[in-house]
Parts: structure tokens; C-alpha cells; sequence
């Protein structure tokens, strides 16, 4: 059996991917993609928790957020359609708008 | 609990009108269905009643608090009802509105880690939309995208933190957890720690305490202007409540690790908005930048000590609500005169909101009697019982440049001249207006029983 630090580490990796990517990226849809494979290195943790631990309630949360997170995308591709519209791009170096 | 029921009930209500055709009734229906849910939830006091398998729980505070955002959703109500009557999609905007009040009453009654998290996005998720609910206006579409990367950001350290504390714990559950906590306190794993650490992270993106705050402002001026009223009010109730329970309640026992970064966030939080306030011209931004400043008060509170503050707490953020839905109320009149110069010469255009403006600057400021005096009265001398002088001199400076910019817009109302001629605003806005300011007065007056509430 892999030990629990394997799969720990491997989803450290994948959230801080997913942190830099948010940080980094001047994309939309690439920040989106970003912030599912943080969501996915959480759903990581909890499953492998959940095995360890012997107890069902760490996958069920896993469905929670894979519930939530579809929602969650379904409305943020509909602001970017909202945006693209008005701006015709995704780009969001354009969100300068509002700053002090 | 069924308050919640008739809340979700109202949501479901609402899309049906649509297309039922019952948009006529829709507006006192909703407003009748939240007196109804107030009356149902203030039954729940002293029962403490576990719903759902332990998940949600109705003692006092969450009773009190659910019971603060459904009042201050009647004023909501109240002050926007042209967001609804006078552009398209009245019912889904109501049905977004009432979905995210069940959402903030979630937030506010959660005993699991699980409901944390649904009561944080089902309020989210309705707030992205309504942010850009102003779909030509590229500001708004702005301050909705903004909102949604953001708060998806900080619901992804949320969960990270909740998964790496069900690790440790093997729980969800709130007391479980705390009773682990307690119980294997020399032996806890160091990702523990981390999870802690990632939830205040998480948490303070939701509050928007320095330094996570850089969103705040941003989307709060390029939404609507009563959805920037909601977020500041009743978003902000709901967020605290929930940080006060998580923190409080459940991490309690581990303050030695996140107490001292919540020092700094909350001296960042007082210093930093108080002072970029200052360079606002734009009013609504600068009551942005004031709401921030004000989470640091309320912080400050929480730090003093985070066990016996609840009442303090309480009572800060129903007289900070009472006053921002009145000043929200003025700014709506005025954004909706659409006048170039804003709030110069407010007093010859119109004295009632000239008034209750000035009125509700003051009690943000925290000039005596007013609710928002003895708020951050109470705040000081709590923390300064408890050894937090240093952070209270601070926390005194920055009020004290909070009076300087507040006063700037009473001294533009009073003497600067505008060019336009007089506001007319509805009769029922008028009554809105004094019922508010006889209630900044009169909390400010009597805040015995507000404070003696949860203590």
C-alpha cells in the first residue's frame, strides 16, 4: 500500500500548480483551469484521508465539491461570456477599470 | 430552523412567478415571508435545537445573528425595491437575493465543516451573478468577474484547510473536532497547523481583511448599488459570524498558532483601508475602503478575547449595518438622481437625506451618542482590560483619520454648492430614512440589551 505522505505531497504539488497558475496566468479560462486543479488536489487529500482514516464522510465531502465546483464553473464561464462580449477578449489585464 | 425553510421556500416562490405570472404580489410576498421567518426564528431562542444529523445548530448566537441579516434583509428589501421593478429579470434577481440570505443563514447556524463550506458558495455563487447583474456596464462586469476569481481563490485554501484538519482530526463535525483538539493537544500532526493556517487564510478573504482585501473595493464599486449595500451588511454579518464560530469555537484551543498573525492582519486591517481612504473622491468606494476599516475593529474585538467578546461583536456589527444600509440608502437616491457632482450641496437639494447622510457618517466615524460610538467604545476599552494598548493606540489613530474622511462628505454637503437643482425622492424612501436614523439613535442610546444579548 502507498503510504498517505505520497499522496499528501503529490497534491501540495498540484495545489500550489494551481495557486501560481491563479497568480500567474493573464488568461481567464486558464485561471479557471487553475482553480479546478486546486479544487482537484483537496478532492486528492480528502479521498486519501478518508482510505486512511476508514471513514466514508471525507468522499461524500468530495461530492460536495465536485457538486459545487461544476456550479461554481457554470457561472464564472457565464461572466466571461458576459465580459467577452463587452470587451471581445480574454485577457484579464483589461480588468483595469477599477483602481484607485 | 423552518425560518430557513420559509427563506428557501420564498426563493422557490419567486422563480414560480415568473412563470406563473405572479410577479404582481411578489414584492409583499417576500417581504411578509421574511416578517413570517423573523417571527419563526426568534421562537428558536434558548431551544439550541440540532438539525440534520448535528449539521446545523440553533443555539442563541446563531438565532441572534440569523436573526440581524433578516431584519437588515427587510431594509434591503425596502431601499432596493427599484433594482427590481425597474429593469428585467425581477424574479431571478429576488430568487438570487433570497438564495444568498439562505445562504448567509447557514453560514451563521453551521456545525460542520461540510455546511461551512455549501452556506459560504450557496451565498457566493448568488453574489457573482448579482454583481453583474448590470450587464451593459463594463464596471460591473468587471467587479463580478473579480468577485468570482477571488472568492473561488479563497474557497480553494478554505477547502485545502478543512481537508488537511479532517486528516488530522477525523471529523467534520465541529465539537468532535474540538474535543480532539483538546484531548491530543501535544500530539497533533504539523499539517494540522497548516490547515489552520490555510482556513484563516480562506476565511480572511471572506471577511476581506488586509491583506486579502484588494478585491473589496474593486467589486464594490463597480456593482449595483444595493448589491454593494447587500455585501457590505449582510455578507459581512455572515461572514464574521462564521469566522467568530470556526475561531472561537473550535480553534480555541490552538490560539498560540494563529493568534498572533491575526494581531497583525487585524493592525494591517485598521491602518491600511482607514488610510486609503482618505484618497477616495468617489463616495462609494470610500465606503468600500470604511467597511474594510471597520472588519478591523470588529478583529480587534475578536483578539481582545475571543471567548467573551460575542456580545461587543454583536452589537458593533447590527449598529455598522444599521448605519451603512442608511448611508447605502442616501447613496442609492443619489445614484439614481444621476447627477455630476454627487453629494455637493446635498442639504439645499434635499435636507432629509443631507441629514441622515450626515447622521450615519458620524456614527461610522463613532461620534457619541450614536450606535457606532459606543461599538467602538466597548471594542477599546475590552481590548485595553486585556493587555492590547498598543493595538487600541492604533486602532484610536486610524478612527480618528476615519473622522477626517468621513466629515469630508458632510462638509461637501453642507457647503459646497451643486449646480442641480432639488432631489425628490418617494414618500416611502423618506419614512425608510427616518426609521433608520431613529434607530442609529436609539441603539446608540439604550445598547444595554443589544450587548447583554449574547453575554
Amino acid at each position: 500500500m502507498i503510504p498517505i505522505d505520497y499522496y499528501l505531497w503529490l497534491s501540495a504539488v498540484l495545489f500550489t500548480i494551481g495557486v501560481l497558475g491563479v497568480l500567474y496566468r493573464r488568461n481567464a479560462i486558464i485561471i479557471f483551469m487553475c482553480i479546478e486543479l486546486m479544487l482537484n488536489a483537496v478532492n486528492l487529500v480528502m479521498v486519501a484521508f478518508s482510505n486512511y482514516l476508514n471513514d466514508a464522510s471525507g468522499q461524500v465531502f468530495v461530492f460536495f465539491i465536485m457538486a459545487v465546483a461544476a456550479a461554481e464553473v457554470a457561472v464564472g464561464l457565464a461572466i466571461l461570456m458576459m465580459m467577452y462580449r463587452n470587451t471581445r477578449t480574454t485577457d484579464i489585464n483589461v480588468l483595469n477599470r477599477l483602481k484607485w | 430552523m423552518n425560518a430557513l425553510y420559509v427563506i428557501c421556500g420564498l426563493g422557490f416562490l419567486s422563480l414560480v412567478a415568473e412563470i406563473a405570472n405572479l410577479k404582481k404580489g411578489l414584492a409583499i410576498a417576500i417581504l411578509l415571508g421574511i416578517v413570517a421567518a423573523i417571527g419563526l426564528m426568534v421562537t428558536d431562542w434558548n431551544t439550541g435545537l440540532h438539525y440534520y444529523n448535528d449539521m446545523l445548530v440553533f443555539d442563541n448566537f446563531s438565532v441572534a445573528y440569523s436573526t440581524l441579516i433578516l431584519v437588515i434583509a427587510i431594509f434591503w428589501f425596502w431601499m432596493s425595491g427599484d433594482y427590481f421593478s425597474r429593469q428585467s429579470h425581477e424574479t431571478d434577481r429576488s430568487a438570487l437575493i433570497l438564495f444568498a440570505i439562505s445562504g448567509a443563514i447557514i453560514m451563521v447556524s453551521f456545525n460542520n465543516m461540510a455546511m461551512l463550506f455549501l452556506g459560504i458558495e450557496i451565498l457566493s455563487i448568488s453574489l457573482y451573478v448579482l454583481a453583474g447583474s448590470n450587464k451593459e456596464s463594463l464596471l460591473s462586469n468587471e467587479a463580478s468577474f473579480k468577485y468570482f476569481l477571488m472568492g473561488s481563490f479563497a474557497t480553494g485554501f478554505l477547502l485545502m484547510g478543512i481537508a488537511l484538519i479532517y486528516g488530522a482530526t477525523g471529523s467534520f463535525h465541529l465539537a468532535t473536532i474540538t474535543a480532539f483538539i483538546s484531548s491530543n493537544s501535544s500530539t497533533l500532526p504539523g499539517f494540522f497547523y497548516a490547515g489552520v493556517l490555510l482556513m484563516l487564510v480562506g476565511m480572511a478573504f471572506k471577511i476581506s481583511a488586509v491583506p486579502f482585501h484588494f478585491w473589496a473595493p474593486d467589486v464594490y464599486e463597480g456593482s449595483p448599488v444595493t448589491i454593494t449595500a447587500f455585501m457590505s451588511t449582510i455578507v459581512k454579518i455572515a461572514a464574521i459570524a462564521a469566522f467568530y464560530r470556526i475561531f472561537s469555537f473550535c480553534f480555541g484551543a490552538v490560539q498560540s498558532t494563529w493568534g498572533i498573525i491575526l494581531q497583525i492582519i487585524t493592525v494591517l486591517t485598521l491602518v491600511v483601508p482607514n488610510v486609503t481612504a482618505v484618497y477616495q473622491s468617489n463616495v462609494k468606494r470610500m465606503l468600500a475602503y470604511s467597511s474594510v476599516g471597520h472588519i478591523g475593529y470588529i478583529l480587534l474585538a475578536f483578539i481582545a478575547n475571543s471567548t467573551t467578546s460575542t456580545g461587543t461583536i454583536f452589537y458593533y456589527l447590527t449598529s455598522y449595518s444599521i448605519t451603512s444600509i442608511a448611508a447605502f440608502s442616501v447613496l442609492h437616491e443619489v445614484e439614481n438622481a444621476k447627477t455630476t457632482t454627487g453629494f455637493d450641496g446635498l442639504y439645499k437639494r434635499n435636507p432629509l437625506m443631507a441629514v441622515v447622510m450626515t447622521i450615519a457618517m458620524l456614527s461610522l466615524a463613532g461620534i457619541p451618542p450614536l450606535a457606532g460610538f459606543f461599538g467602538k467604545y466597548m471594542v477599546f476599552t475590552q481590548a485595553l482590560n486585556n493587555g492590547y494598548s498598543g493595538v487600541v493606540i492604533i486602532a484610536v489613530i486610524t478612527s480618528l483619520i476615519g473622522v477626517f474622511y468621513y466629515f469630508r462628505v458632510i462638509i461637501g454637503m453642507f457647503t459646497k454648492t451643486g449646480e442641480e437643482g432639488p432631489i425628490s425622492i418617494s414618500s416611502s424612501s423618506s419614512i425608510l430614512m427616518v426609521l433608520l436614523l431613529a434607530l442609529i439613535l436609539l441603539i446608540g442610546v439604550f445598547p444595554d440589551r443589544l450587548i447583554s444579548l449574547l453575554n
